[in-house]
Parts: C-alpha cells; structure tokens; sequence
C-alpha cells in the first residue's frame, strides 16, 4: 500500500492557492460551533498531485487493461463525450436555474429521450434513476402502482430467474413484493414449466434480462410475455445486456412493459471505479402515467421549440422523484454525446462487433480446451466458461485463474456469477476491443492451465505482479479497520 | 466505423474462425418475427468535430449567468486537479473493485474519504456513498427501521427544515415498504422546530433533521437530537458537508450525537452540472455498521503480512443476500467520491474553514444589502450559514424573471414552501462584493 495521505500530512501545510482569504469571524453562535478539528489532510498541491496519481497507476482499467467483465460491458469510454459534458456552460448549470437557462441542456435531455425510445421501442422514457438498481426500483414500483390503481394490492409477487443480477430479487423486496425464483433448463432458457407453476393470481410481474446472464438470447420470451400477460402480470426488462441486441431486436417488441437501460454499460458513460451509474426507464402505454419525475417535455411558442420539465400536473400519478433534482445530468450528457457520435448506423454495428467479438473469443478457448456453460448456443455479447473439470483434476478454480490473469496484465472476467454454473468465468469482450487483444487473451488462458498441467504450477498464492498480494477478506470483516485512526 | 477497430481481414478471419458466414447469422437464435432491420428515428453519425461544434452551440444557450442560488446544490470553487487527477483513465475507465489486488487505487481513496468523511461528520462509520442526498434519506431511514429494532411503528418524523424533495424521495423509494413520514411543527418567527408543540407518545423509529435547515436557518440540533433520543427513536441528522467546517459535527448532536448522518456531498468538488452526479454521504455509529448499506472498504493485510484495501461485509449487499440484502444498491458514486477526496485533501480542515466563512460572509453583505430595499425583508429571525430567506411584499417570479434577464439568478423561490412570497438566497465564496452588488442593484431597481 501507498502511504496515507493522512501520513504525508504535516501540521500547517496546504494547497493555499485553492482556498479564499479567511472572512474572519462570523455571526454564528458560539454553542452551534465546532470545537474539533477532525483529520484532514494538511499536503501541498504537489503532494496530491503525486499521491492521487500514485493510487491511479494501482488500478486496471479500460484505458490501460483489457477488461472482460462478464455483464458490465466495459467500452472504451470516448474522450469526447466527458470533455463536451464538462463544458464549463454544462458543469456551472445550476440544477434549479430557470428553463431560460437551459434550453441547450434540455433540448439534449429531449433528444436523448426519443432516441432512447427509439432504440428500445417503447413509448415513454424518464432520465432520472440514478442507476440501474435505482431504476429497477423505479420500474418495479410502476408495475406495483398499476395493479393498485386497479384494485389489485395483493398482486404482490415478483418473479426472478435463478440467473438473474442480485439487485432483482433486493428490489423486489425494496418495493413490498415477495420474490419467486424459478429454474433455468439445461440449454440456458428459462424452464417453462416452472414458470407455469408459479404464475397466479399475485402475480405482479417477471424480471427478465435478454440476453440473460447466461449470455443466451431467451428464445422463448414471447411465449413467456404471453403467459406473464395472460396471468395479468407484466414483463420488467433488466437492460444490462441490452448492448448485445441494439438495433438488432427491442424490448418493447418483445413485449415488456417497463424496462431499464444502464447507460454506464451500452452507453459508453464512465464506470468511474464503481459509479456514477445511469438507469433510465423505458415504458410502454399502459405505465405511461407512472413514469417518475421529472422528464423534460417539448412545446412550441410562436413556432420555435422550448424545452421544459414535466413534473406533478403532467403525471399525476407519478411514483414520485427518487434524486434531488434530475438524477445524474452529467452522465446524460456523455450518453447523448456518443449516441449522437454513433448515430443509427453506429448502433447496429455495437450490437454487430460486441456479438462478433463474444462468439469469436468463445470458439478460440473452446477450440483450446476450454469447457463452455452453454456449448450448443450462440454467444450473445458474452459467454460462459466453466472450469469444473480444471478444478476437480488440478485444484484450478475459476478465483485463480482471475488471480493468474491479473499477472498477465488482463483483468478478470466476472467470477462466480451466474451462480447457477459452477466455477464460472463470465467472459464480455465488447465491441470495442481488437482480434489481437482477444488473440492476447487466448493465449493467456492457454498458458495458465498448461503450467497447471504440465508444470504442476499452482495459483493458490497469486497474483504476484500487483501492487498487492492475494488479500485477507476474512481479517477484512472480522478486524474491521474502515477509517485511518493512528490513537 | 466509430471505435470499431476490426479491419474487414479481421472480420473474415473471425467469422471463419467461427464457422459462420456473416455476422447477422450470429443473430439466429433471435425469434425473426421480432427482428428490426434499421434504427429509423435516431440521427446519422456526427463526428467529434461536429458534435463537439452542436454541443458548444448548445452550451452558450445556456450561457453563464452570476447565480445566487443554492437550494440543496451549492457553487464552490473547485481547483483544476480535482478533475485533472478523477478523470484520469485509471479512475475514470475502472470499475467496482471486486479484483481487490487489480483496484489497489480505487480501495485506498474510499479508505481515506471514509477517513475524512467520518471526521466531518463526528461518526466512526462510513460507507463509499449513496446517489445522492435526498435518496441518501431513503437509505437512512430504512437503516434506522433495521438497526432500531425495538420500534415497530414504521413512523419517520421530520424537522420542517428537511428539504421537502428529500421527503418526496424517501416517500418514493420507501413508502412501500411500510414508512410513513410526518412533519413536525415550525415555529413561524424562527423557522426552526417549534419545541413547545412537539408531539409525544408517537414513537418514532426515527427522527430527522436537517443542519442548516432548507431554508438557511440554523436548528437547535443539540435539543431536537436529545428529543429524539427520549422518544426511543433514532436521530438522523443532515447536514452540508461544507458547513461541518464550522458548524458543530452531528455525531456530537446532543448528549448522544445523531445515530446516522447523511447528505449531499456535492459541495465538495463536484460540479453543479444540473443536478448530477452528485454523491450521497452516509456515516454511523460503529455499533450499527451491519445494517448500513451500500459499499464499505476495510484496511487489511495480503500474504505477505503487508497492508491492503478490499471491500468488506459484503454478506449485506445484494450481490450476496439477493432478496435479503439491507438495500438493491450496487454502484456508489465512485468518481464523485475520488473527487471529494482530492478536494478535501487540497483544502484541508482549514481550506474549508475559510470557504465556508468567506461563504457566510458574501451572504451578510447580499442579505444585508437587499433587506436594505423596500419590500424585502428576512422571513425568519433564526442565525444562518450561508442562505438566508427573504420575505417580499410582491410575487416573487416576475422579479426573479425580470433579473433573469440581466443574466442574474437570484435565487431560489420558496414562495411554494414557505406560503408566503418568498426568495431563498445564497453567496458562496465564489461571489465577489461587485458580483453581489450588481445582484442587489438588479433586485432595487425591479423593486423600485
């Protein structure tokens, strides 16, 4: 580990450049005051500077590493699209300025939400959860609001596939329904039977990822909208794979009713070391009047376009803000900018590139012994490999081959998710990487269970390379150190 | 083809490599009933040149005008090496560091905003942030229905100062799981709680208040946290993490200090940017750790005995718990909370200290100056940080309209909340005597 930057601190010292002259004393009285001064750094600008710099250079990322996070679809991140959200224009707004001074923000927000609805087919969108869990709440809570407005308060059971992302079943519960689970058959589709069974009259609805975790297309998914419906239950669309299928097929044909849209992963927004996230919704007519607020809305005054929020007395029967203001504006910004740098053309060729680099990547390292999850299927912008045998015979699991890879100079693939295929790697190349990073990427995964094999090279101590060794999670949560506290 | 690399050689080699002719058959588990052939309806391709010459276009429509408005997001002076260093690739392009060894970086810079931000707000822990302050409430009181476990009520009370959007929101988010919110009484000359009024025998699970409240007053906090202590409910304090440069940290509220913390940590070199990404706080008495949500990193040791930063208790996210984890959250706001941490590393305790009274001190002189003008006058007599609002003998929008137009924001218009004609303003540290000036010269002259 880098020095603290606690520890780098020495009584007095600052970046005095970035701090105004002191006003002096205030008019605040004194017993509503502080009287302690809690730990904060006392460090030069240089001295940042270097120690922030430093802590970067201990992180991989999609600039410096390929990153073949199963689910998270790690694309490059086009510059353009942070420097043009950063406009000093755009980063001074104030969320609360009047529309007389945003129509240029606004009119970004409206056309980010058409070409949203026209990439999904739906027919109302709303840009404010915050992130894809925020918008599965979002959506969820809009299912729930539709049955009670029809009397239905006891449709409260919300269906999940085994495969499905663990923020599915958490949100379901975070809106007052129970969650069913049901089963995955053998060939990666969701079991139809067991689908039958638990479709009833509580039925409020099903979350459905398409392509599923399992990184196949739900074959089934109009039979299963048909069902769902015919129970008077609707269909939520988890929109983390939704790069796999751009322009190629739309929730909103499929027939989901309510859907969101990460648009950290498809969009190309920053991951940012876990967040800034972006979940947009997507709806269809019949949870139009749900939609959460605020949306901007498009009206004409003596013949010229002016933007403006819709909010309470446009959707009255809204399920309410779930941000402070608009959610978050900025990463909207950057969604639009690459959407517009991509175009109609463009956005088929992400589906296209993502699906041609995942199917790819598979026959390589099936070609080269690996076994795969779903052998009979057709990737969709990523597969699983399953190390089963590897870790039977030779003690390899899939934690030290991730470990191994790091020492490799590639990030792991997700590791242990789906949880439903043991020792799994789920692979996701995106669209944006090149046939010799995947070739690179091959020959990695060759050489890892070869020295296993041949050389009886085990991974048990790895990685080596890093900047630290194989880490203590144990002692992490049973000697919780969460704050620098040197008394 | 926009960051395609794949030359067409590439192309035929994979497709051979994969046994298939052409990329649509890639696509033939897809139903073709379903199959679109054209995204009709989303523009052609623009290259960066021109886009980036539509989004300037767009950028100067919405021009730079001198804003006093604050409202829950405030306009601080953030230094160049704040965004410099956050929107390097290596924090910007990561993602969530499950790969422990691989995020070294990333841990370590949560590891010393938790260090920071527990220090600010007086508490022994806190997590990597929430989305943002007002769904920061929801969180917070579906911690206190956890953690405070002897109240069954399901009842949260609020302050009158709580900024009414985070009501909404923590109503939206967590009215369906069977919280009901309830105001408390104001005292109309102060703004603040009306003490004598408060309702006993409710039993709340939770109490919230807000520090400085929304409209700018300050609270007795010390008092209303011990009220909420005797009540057997939880103390929820929200405050702006600018102000605990000065003002008294929540964790030292009362006899007991407030048991969560949580708030927009925006003020904190984050850019107003319409109202995102922002980051909400949240920090906590060490005794209810377990029952916080979102990510926690922990300091811890690798094989070789040597120190390191992995996320920790993750047996209550939702990754692990799915349907019985404390929330559905899986992202925190990561790149806000880097820059949070490069801000408060460049000012230090002091930095803020002197932002925050230089912030005070701009809004004495713009308060001073338009409750020098006839038809304005202070709503509520209680002391303030660094909004203050006003009361007017008019309708406040035509004025704030007419100002607009000189390219002046003045300020917030509370006449919704407050029930009378009334403007909540505001001066940060940004604000020079001529910017304020020509602020209160704007308002005297539509008054006049």
């Amino acid at each position: 580990m880098s020095e603290l930057i606690f520890e780098k601190s020495r009584g007095g010292r600052r970046a005095f450049a970035q701090a105004p002259v002191d006003a002096g004393a205030t008019s605040i009285p004194e017993q509503l005051l502080r009287e302690d001064k809690p730990r904060l750094p006392e460090a030069s600008e240089l001295q940042t500077v270097r120690h922030f710099t430093r802590l970067s250079q201990k992180n991989f990322s999609i600039d410096t590493q390929f990153y073949p996070l199963g689910s998270c679809t790690m694309k490059y991140n086009p510059r353009a699209c942070n420097a043009l959200a950063l406009l000093p224009e755009f980063a001074g707004r104030h969320p609360l300025a009047p529309v007389s001074h945003g129509q240029g923000f606004l009119s970004c927000m409206y056309e980010l939400q058409e070409m949203l609805k026209h990439v999904t087919g739906m027919q109302g969108v709303s840009l404010t959860p915050m992130a894809g869990a925020q918008g599965e709440l979002a959506g969820v809570a809009m299912i729930k609001a539709y049955h009670d407005a029809r009397g239905h308060t006891e449709r409260n059971e919300i269906i999940v596939p085994d495969a499905a992302h663990g923020t599915n079943p958490a949100t379901a519960t975070m809106c007052g329904c129970v969650v069913k689970e049901i089963p995955t058959g053998p060939d990666g589709d969701v079991d139809m039977a067991a689908l039958e069974a638990v479709l009833g009259p509580n039925t409020a609805g099903i979350m459905l990822t398409n392509p599923s975790t399992l990184g196949v297309f739900e074959r089934h998914i109009k039979d299963i909208a048909d069902m769902v419906h015919d129970a008077g239950g609707l269909l939520y669309y988890d929109g983390a794979n939704l790069n796999a299928i751009l322009g190629k097929v739309r929730p909103g044909d499929m027939d989901f009713d309510v859907i969101h849209m990460n648009l950290h992963k498809t969009f190309s927004t920053p991951h940012g070391g876990g967040g800034p996230g972006s979940g947009a919704v997507g709806v269809n007519t019949r949870l139009l009047p749900y939609l959460p607020i605020p949306v901007v809305k498009k009206t004409e005054v003596d013949g010229a376009a002016v933007f403006d929020w819709a909010a309470e007395e446009d959707i009255p029967e809204t399920i309410g803000r779930l941000s402070g203001f608009m959610g978050n504006a900025g990463v909207l910004l950057r969604a639009y900018v690459y959407m517009r740098m991509l175009g109609r053309d463009g956005m088929e060729r992400v589906a296209e590139y993502a699906t041609l680099n995942a199917n790819y990547l598979m026959a390589k390292l099936r070609d080269a012994g690996f076994e795969l999850a779903f052998p009979e299927r057709r990737a969709s912008h990523e597969f699983i490999v399953t190390l089963k045998h590897e870790a039977k015979e030779m003690h390899l699991t899939a934690m030290d081959v991730a470990k191994a890879l790091l020492d490799r100079n590639f990030h792991a693939p997700t590791t242990y998710f789906p949880l439903l295929v043991p020792e799994c790697l789920l692979i996701e190349p995106t669209e944006t990487e090149s046939k010799e990073t995947l070739d690179n990427f091959v020959a990695a995964m060759i050489g890892i269970v070869k020295a296993a094999r041949e050389d009886g090279v085990d991974y048990k101590e790895a990685p080596y390379k890093m900047p630290v060794r194989r880490l203590d999670d144990v002692k992490a949560a049973r000697e919780l150190d969460l704050r620098y506290d040197p008394e | 083809m926009p960051f395609i690399p794949h030359t067409e050689k590439d192309t035929r080699e994979m497709l051979a490599a994969i046994g298939v002719d052409a990329i649509e058959d890639l696509f033939d588990e897809i139903p073709a009933e379903l199959r679109i052939d054209h995204l009709h309806g989303v523009p052609e391709a623009l290259n960066e040149m021109e886009v980036s010459r539509l989004m300037r276009e767009r950028a100067r429509r919405d021009g730079s005008p001198l804003c006093f408005i604050g409202a829950g997001a405030y306009e601080h002076h953030i230094p160049t090496a704040v965004w410099d260093l956050a929107t390097r690739g290596e924090f910007y392009s990561a993602y969530t560091p499950y790969q422990a060894e691989a995020s070294q970086g990333t841990l370590q810079t949560i590891y010393e905003y938790q260090t920071m931000i527990t220090g600010l707000t007086g508490l022994d822990v806190s997590n990597a942030s929430l989305y943002d302050g007002a769904s920061g409430l929801a969180e917070a009181a579906l911690m206190a229905v956890r953690a405070n476990r002897r109240v069954k009520s399901g009842l949260v009370l609020l302050a009158p100062g709580v900024n009414p959007v985070y009501e909404h929101v923590a109503e939206a988010i967590a009215g369906s799981q069977g919280l009901t919110f309830e105001w408390l009484p104001m005292d109309a000359k102060s703004g603040n709680v009306a003490f004598e009024e408060l309702p006993e025998g409710k039993e709340p699970v939770a109490v919230v208040m807000q520090q400085p409240t929304f409209p700018g007053t300050l609270e007795d906090v010390d008092r209303l946290t011990d009220w909420a202590h005797e009540q057997g409910a939880f103390a929820i304090g929200i405050a702006n993490p600018m102000s605990l440069a000065l003002l008294k940290a929540p964790g030292h509220w009362g006899e007991q200090g407030v048991d969560i913390a949580c708030g927009e940590g925006q003020p904190l070199g984050v850019p107003l940017s319409s109202g995102g990404p922002y980051f909400g706080y949240m920090t906590c008495k060490q005794k209810h750790v377990r029952q916080m949500p979102g990510r926690i990193v922990g300091r811890t040791t690798d094989l070789d005995g040597n120190p390191g930063f992995a996320l920790t208790l993750q047996a209550r996210e939702q990754h692990i718990r799915r349907s019985k984890a404390t929330s559905n959250i899986c992202t925190n706001q990561g790149l806000m909370v880097t820059a949070a941490t490069i801000y408060m590393s460049l000012l230090g305790f002091e930095g803020l200290a002197s932002v925050a009274r230089k912030s005070h001190a701009n809004t004495t002189r713009l308060v001073d100056g338009l409750c020098t003008i006839d038809g304005i006058e202070r709503l509520y007599d209680a002391s303030y940080f660094h909004e203050v609002a006003l009361k007017f003998d008019r309708p406040v929008a035509p004025v704030l309209a007419a100002i607009a137009e000189k390219n002046i924001l003045g300020g917030f218009d509370l006449t919704g909340g407050a029930g009378t004609d009334a403007l909540l303003v505001c001066a940060t540290e940004t604000k020079t005597d001529a910017d304020i000036d020509a602020c209160i010269a704007a308002f005297a002259e539509e008054m006049a």
